[in-house]
């Protein structure tokens, strides 16, 4: 009963399909950076940072398959260094 | 006699406890590198060009065989975790060894990196760059804090998932009690997290 969460055993298979889409998104990132594209660059290189942190976070560092618990605590810091960034953005963009 | 079998019957063990441990830790590195972000990302709005140019210095292809060798060896310790479970002692050191040797490339990588900038004048406190504007060597400064206090990170990794592999060796760790496993593998992928946006903000945005 104690250790009802450990019982999930991720397969090995899921662990490279995950490493795959991580490489392809490296990459892509790494091609969408040699054009200039100006901002859309900079957003473009950290849309795949974010998508490949969501990987890492759900499956490598099992997110997924353990407790709701620890997922909501992990969007919780997520949301908050997104606030202080946009309140610190805000400031130095309207001051 | 009689004390020390009750006392290991009653041995107290709480995995949950650990791990929420582990990750409320990772919470507090993540704020850490988060604040360095901040003051990189506010840096650049108000030295656009500067980091423009000082960003163009850095190798690219260095910096993408970086995030391969720590995307891999996130994968292998994730793996490590899979193998223990399914009692396979030899496999879960094996994947342990090659995320420590890819630690190692890794640490490499940097180190020949740094010191061709080293080489080239470019360091805190340089002549060189005290020629240069103050955005350069805001750059720079914040490129040798972040990626190194990110370098620390991975030497601390490699000493903690060594002495994993020692437990997993002497079968204080194994597949019913393998939580220090487990928090190991967490604080590695959290090095490859911050590595996932180090990357692209120090290499890839120019």
């Amino acid at each position: 009963m104690e250790n009802a969460q450990h019982t999930h055993i991720v397969k090995y298979k899921t662990f490279v399909v995950v490493l795959l889409l991580l490489l392809v998104f490296t990459f892509s990132s790494v091609a969408i950076t040699q054009y200039d594209l100006g901002v859309y660059s900079v957003t473009a290189a950290l849309i795949f940072a974010c998508l490949k942190s969501i990987l890492v976070l759900m499956y490598f560092m099992h997110l997924k398959f353990d407790k709701k618990f620890y997922t909501i605590m992990m969007a919780g810091i997520v949301l908050l260094i997104v606030s202080v960034i946009t309140i610190t953005f805000l400031d130095y963009l309207y001051r | 006699m009689i004390m020390t079998d009750h006392a290991h019957i009653d041995e107290h063990r709480d995995d949950e406890g650990a791990k929420t441990g582990m990750w409320i830790f990772i919470f507090t590195e993540l704020l850490l590198f988060g604040g360095l972000f901040i003051v990189y990302s506010i840096y650049r709005y108000l030295n656009p060009m500067a980091f423009h140019l000082a960003a163009e210095e850095l190798d690219i292809f260095i910096g993408t065989a970086n995030t391969v060798i720590l995307l891999v060896s996130s994968m292998t310790i994730a793996m490590a975790v899979t193998s223990i479970q399914l009692k396979n002692k030899r496999l879960t050191l094996i994947l342990m060894g090659i995320t420590v040797c890819l630690a190692l490339a890794f640490m490499v990588n940097k180190y020949f990196e740094w010191s061709g900038k080293i080489s080239h004048g470019i360091f805190p406190g340089s002549e060189i760059l005290h020629q240069s504007s103050q955005g350069e060597i805001l750059f720079f400064g914040l490129y040798y804090a972040m990626t190194g206090l990110h370098a620390l990170h991975i030497i601390i990794g490699v000493a903690f998932i060594a002495y994993v592999m020692w437990l997993v060796k002497t079968e204080d760790v194994k597949h019913d009690d393998y939580v220090i496993l487990e928090n190991s593998a967490l604080y590695w992928h959290l090095v490859d997290l911050i590595w996932i946006f180090l990357f692209p903000l120090f290499y890839l945005i120019t």
